[in-house]
Formats: C-alpha cells, sequence, structure tokens
C-alpha cells in the first residue's frame, strides 16, 4: 500500500531547489504553492528557490487562517482552495468557433487550449484521487473531452505527503491518504532533514535520475510511513467506512434536508471547491459584428437555479433539492456511476462554506436513524 | 430592402441616476463603432443624437421614477418602444435614491437645500417595472459593457438575453478568488447577490456589497446569521441589505427582518 519502495531516494532539504530547477530545465513550467489573498494558492514559481516555508493552514467549517510552521515545513500547509481541477478541467474556456463567410456559409472549429508542460509541485493524495475520478468522467472511452485531455497529458505531478492534516481533512477514512499511493510522477515525504523521493512514473524516474540522489535509508522510510500513520490517526472527522448509496437514498425524505436547507446558501461553493465535481454549463457569445460566435463552458453548480432547469419547469426548485441531489449523488449515486464515492476526503466543501456546513456532521444525521413513519 | 433599413431603431433613456450606467455604452470604444453600424442610435443624449419622442425598436432605460416628470415620461418612452429593457440598479430596485422611500424625505430636503421647494421629488424612489411592462432587466451598480454588449447582441439575433440570476460566488470561484468570508471573516454579500460584475469586490481582497441586487434563491435569513456569526449587530446586518439596492423586495425584507431582531 505504501508508495514508500525499494526505490526511494533521499533529497537534502537544501537541495529542494535542485528539484525545482531539473524539472525548470526538462521544460515544464512548474507550479507551486503561493500565499495570494490569505490563502495557499497554486503559482508559477518565478525561480527554482521560490517554494514558501514555514506556512500552515488553519481551517475549521467556514474558517481558513494562515499560520506559521513553528517547524519551517514546506509542506505543512495541508491544502489550500482549490486542488488542481483548474489545472485540468478550465474554470471557463472556448469549445468551438464558428464564422460565417461573405456568402453566408458556416464554418466550425474546434478551440483547443494551447498548453506548455506544466508541473505542480505540493500535489495531495486527495487531490491525486480527485484527479482519477475527473479523469474517469472526462477521458472515458469513446467520450474523451478534447480541452481536458490536451491540459491533462501535460501535467507533471509532484505529490507530497500529508504530515500536517487540517480539522477539516477526513481522507484517511475515505482511503485517499495523507500518502500518496498512485497517480503521481514523483512522490515526496518531507522529513526534518529532507524528502524521501519515489518516482511513480517514467518521466519522474527521468528526472530523479538526474538528480542522482543517495537511496533513503530503511530508519528515513520508516520515519515518513509513521509520519502517515500519525497524520492518518491526527484527523478528527471522517465518513462511514461503507458505502452510503443505500443508507443515503433511503432517506431522501429526511427531515434533516430541510433543516440543512435553512442554513445553505445555495451559494455554490462547495462544488466549485470539490476536487470531484465537474458540472459545467455551456453558452454562446457571438461577436458584436454578427461574423462569428464562440460556444464556451463555464463551472456551473447542482445549487444554482438554471442548473435544475428544464423546459417549462425546474426540477430542483428549491435549496433543500439542490442539497439533496449534491450530496447523494456524491456519496451515493457517485457509486453507480464511477464504482467509488465522489468523495475524497480533502474537506474543502467545509473549510470554504461560506456558512460552514458539514459534510460529514450532515452525513452522520441523515444515517443516525430511520424517520420515523 | 437593403441592410441599411433593417438596422433596429435604439434609444436610451436617462431617468433619476448617475449616467454611470450609460457609460457602460460610451466605454465600449471600437466596439461602440461596431454597434453604430448594426443599430440606428436614434436618442442617446450623452453620446449626441437627441430624438426623445421618435418611435424605437429597442429603449434602455436608465435610472428610477423619482420625480413627478418620470412618472409621464416613462408612459410615453413605453408608448414609444417596441422593447424596453431597463439598466442599472436604479432602473431594476430604485437605486440608491431609494433610501428615501424609509425615511421622512421632505424632512431630509428641508435639511440640506437653501430654497426646499424648488425640488420637485416623489416620495418613493421606484423602479421602471413598477410603472411600465419592462422586456428584460439588467442589474447592476453600474452594469458593465459585457453585460450591454450581450443584451444587445441578443437583441440583435432575436433570441431572448440570457437572465443570469446566480450568485457572485459562481464567478469569485471560476476567477480562484479565496473566499474572504472564509480567509478573513468579513461579511460578504456574494452569496445573495446576482453575477455579472466578475467579482470585482472579492477579488480585491474586499467584500461584496450587493450592488447587482438579489440573486436567485438568495437564502437572507442564513447569511444574516452567518453575519451576526461573525459579530455584524443587528443594526450592522440591516445596513448590509440596505444599500445600492435596498428597495429590491429581498433585501427590504431581510433588513426589515434584521431591524425586528435590533428592536426586540
Amino acid at each position: 500500500m505504501t508508495s514508500l519502495s525499494d526505490h526511494a531516494g533521499f533529497l537534502p532539504l537544501a537541495q529542494l531547489p535542485s528539484l525545482v530547477a531539473q524539472l525548470m530545465a526538462h521544460g515544464y513550467q512548474c507550479l507551486g504553492p503561493a500565499l495570494e489573498n490569505d490563502a495557499i494558492v497554486m503559482r508559477e514559481l518565478a525561480t527554482a528557490d521560490s517554494l514558501p516555508r514555514g506556512l500552515q493552514a488553519e481551517q475549521a467549517p467556514g474558517r481558513y487562517r494562515l499560520t506559521q510552521d513553528p517547524q519551517q515545513r514546506y509542506f505543512a500547509w495541508a491544502n489550500g482552495p482549490q486542488a488542481i481541477k483548474p489545472q485540468a478541467f478550465a474554470p471557463q474556456e472556448s469549445l468551438w468557433r464558428v464564422e460565417r463567410d461573405a456568402a453566408g456559409a458556416l464554418t466550425f472549429a474546434a478551440v483547443l487550449p494551447a498548453v506548455r508542460p506544466q508541473a505542480i509541485i505540493g500535489v495531495r493524495a486527495c487531490d491525486l484521487a480527485a484527479l482519477a475520478l475527473q479523469d474517469a468522467h472526462f477521458m472515458r472511452a469513446g467520450r474523451r473531452d478534447a480541452q481536458y485531455a490536451q491540459r491533462r497529458e501535460q501535467l507533471f505531478l509532484v505529490a507530497v505527503q500529508c504530515a500536517e492534516p487540517a480539522a477539516t481533512c477526513f481522507c484517511a477514512s475515505t482511503g485517499d491518504g495523507p500518502t500518496p499511493t498512485a497517480g503521481y510522477d514523483i512522490s515526496l515525504a518531507e522529513l526534518a532533514d529532507g524528502f524521501i523521493t519515489v518516482a511513480g512514473s517514467a518521466k519522474g524516474a527521468a528526472v530523479l535520475q538526474a538528480l542522482a540522489l543517495a537511496p533513503a535509508t530503511p530508519q528515513q522510510i520508516e520515519t515518513a510511513r509513521q509520519q502517515g500513520e500519525a497524520a492518518a490517526a491526527a484527523q478528527t472527522r471522517t465518513l462511514p467506512s461503507h458505502t452510503l448509496r443505500d443508507s443515503l437514498m433511503s432517506q431522501l425524505e429526511h427531515p434533516r434536508w430541510d433543516e440543512v436547507a435553512a442554513r445553505c446558501l445555495a451559494c455554490g461553493n462547495c462544488t466549485a471547491v470539490c476536487p470531484t465535481c465537474f458540472c459545467h454549463a455551456e453558452l454562446d457569445e457571438p461577436a458584436l459584428d454578427g461574423l462569428s460566435s464562440e460556444h464556451g463552458r463555464i463551472w456551473d453548480s447542482c445549487f444554482g437555479e438554471s442548473h435544475g432547469h428544464l423546459h417549462g419547469f425546474n426540477v430542483r426548485p428549491d435549496i433543500r433539492s439542490r442539497y439533496r441531489q449534491w450530496l447523494t449523488h456524491k456519496l451515493a449515486t457517485w457509486h453507480d456511476q464511477f464504482g467509488r464515492s465522489g468523495c475524497v476526503g480533502c474537506g474543502r466543501c467545509i473549510a470554504w462554506c461560506p456558512v460552514g456546513i458539514d459534510l460529514t456532521a450532515e452525513v452522520a444525521a441523515l444515517t443516525a436513524s430511520e424517520v420515523p413513519s | 430592402m437593403n441592410a441599411s433599413t433593417i438596422k433596429p431603431r435604439v434609444a436610451v433613456h436617462k431617468f433619476s441616476s448617475c449616467d454611470g450606467c450609460q457609460l457602460a455604452l460610451l466605454n465600449l470604444g471600437e466596439d461602440l463603432l461596431t454597434l453604430a453600424e448594426r443599430v440606428e442610435l436614434v436618442h442617446f443624449a450623452e453620446a449626441g443624437p437627441l430624438n426623445p419622442d421618435t418611435d424605437v425598436d429597442i429603449a434602455f432605460v436608465e435610472g428610477s421614477v423619482s420625480t413627478p416628470e418620470d412618472l409621464e415620461r416613462i408612459q410615453h418612452v413605453r408608448a414609444h418602444s417596441r422593447m424596453l429593457i431597463a439598466i442599472g440598479a436604479c432602473a431594476t430596485s430604485g437605486g440608491i435614491q431609494g433610501l428615501r422611500n424609509n425615511a421622512d424625505g421632505a424632512q431630509w430636503i428641508a435639511q440640506i437645500y437653501s430654497h426646499p421647494e424648488a425640488i420637485a421629488s416623489l416620495q418613493h424612489s421606484t423602479p421602471i417595472a413598477r410603472h411600465v411592462k419592462v422586456d428584460f432587466e439588467l442589474w447592476g451598480c453600474p452594469v458593465n459593457s459585457r453585460q450591454m454588449l450581450a443584451v444587445v447582441n441578443a437583441l440583435l439575433l432575436g433570441v431572448a438575453p440570457r437572465d443570469n440570476a446566480d450568485k457572485v460566488c459562481t464567478e469569485c470561484k471560476r476567477h480562484g478568488y479565496p473566499c474572504v468570508m472564509v480567509t478573513r471573516g468579513i461579511p460578504c454579500m456574494g452569496p445573495v447577490t446576482r453575477a455579472g460584475c466578475g467579482a470585482l469586490c472579492p477579488g480585491l481582497g474586499r467584500d461584496c456589497y450587493g450592488c447587482y441586487g438579489p440573486a436567485e434563491s438568495a437564502n437572507t435569513d442564513a447569511l444574516a446569521a452567518q453575519f451576526a456569526h461573525l459579530g455584524l449587530t443587528p443594526q450592522a446586518v440591516a445596513q448590509r441589505f440596505q444599500s445600492i439596492n435596498s428597495q429590491a423586495p429581498v433585501f427590504l425584507a431581510a433588513a426589515g427582518k434584521a431591524r425586528t431582531i435590533r428592536d426586540e
């Protein structure tokens, strides 16, 4: 299960910039954590040594504050407001364009994003699990999304083990973290004096090979393993380990839906920060001269009125039905669609809900007992 | 019939307002020239053409009905327009001047003007739709050029303009701005406010103040409760809803509810 394999190397702390430099030398635009607007966001690293140190993210329902890590680690910040979803599934983009010539004939052309190879440093195990689900949706056989695929195939992922989960994290209970096990090119585990490195792909192995690292010692590997276990044990929130499909779908008339609807703003922030949510709306933007039009898509949310709008009526006219749709899709019917739950335990929907609705608490309330009939 | 004879005739009328929404058209730059080729701008005082009484296909109306003269003129504009589009907070909710609706307007005038008798204003500032049939409302203080172009384009193509009543949060998240309520604990109106501005204020690290009016399914009770949780007094909560769009029914009710809590 653990990714800390026999082939693990050790990257001394002072040499972290050489890993970034190596990625840059391989032609990757490097994205890493950056402090912006009071949160950790992924931004292009100007130089190989510009990764910030000593940041921690204190999170609670509806609350996110950056604090200082006394140990001055690079990756003690758990997670930020977005996983790597925007890097593959763009928040707004053009899909195709149509032009009308002088004779009135229409010409359609696909619009593909101009992308360059991009390395993302600091990807979490939950982010990787979520990306695998996005892949399953956007790149499924026979229905491959051209724009998503183009971005996705350019990504080089440097994952990190979570040693400091936030209070909102529950990846251990969903089985998706805190130690990355698959889906990365390189995985790092941060120790006091450096990083255990593991290659997860041929691309990753090539980058690590160029660094000519010494092998990690069994003690270092054991320290990282224990660190992962401690991080899992430190998580205070959980989702039930059993499949929630039947227990949630049998509670569709539970009074809790009304109770949560009274608190829910239907702002859709939970869906936007959720690394597995993939809903989008499509719209057309005709040019003012009437000679061309762009057909684009934008992130959409099942919490919006227009999302449930069908001709002549709305299938989800109120907040109750929208919250219920989101939770039952994510945790119940997702199993039918993708063979697993749509929740990877990142806790973003809890921290970034402006009124602090806690999905784990809602599930607990909904499944605690049968509705009295 | 050649192309020039079928250009839609367009008028831009100003009622009680600051003229800021008309700038959404004037600021189009080169696009304004393109627009001028596709429509015939027959009345737009701020841009030059003056012909307020002629029949038009599309009338954009900025401003609220706030004076006795406004009351008569809006009927005249409606009678001479095939489609009437209300633009901006004044035209859609009554605007900032609607704050007087809950106050003693005559006393305010007496306090401020040396010759109060020279002021002819109605007791209430009201939206255009209160007086005449409005075909489409474009919310915002001010509306922006992108919104205006989208409306004009839709009308030129003969389709209904897209009515985006989603919350500001949807735009905030698409831009990747971290939520200011969550990171800084400041009382942002974004979760109950209509999108359209591109999340301008949260993008600058401050709280939305609701200048685009209420969004669909605006859960003002839940937001007011969270504002109280963040430390706002009932009066401060009421004031959050009593700004640019104080007379929009959803915000008016939310402010009233908050004030009731204060009075208890």
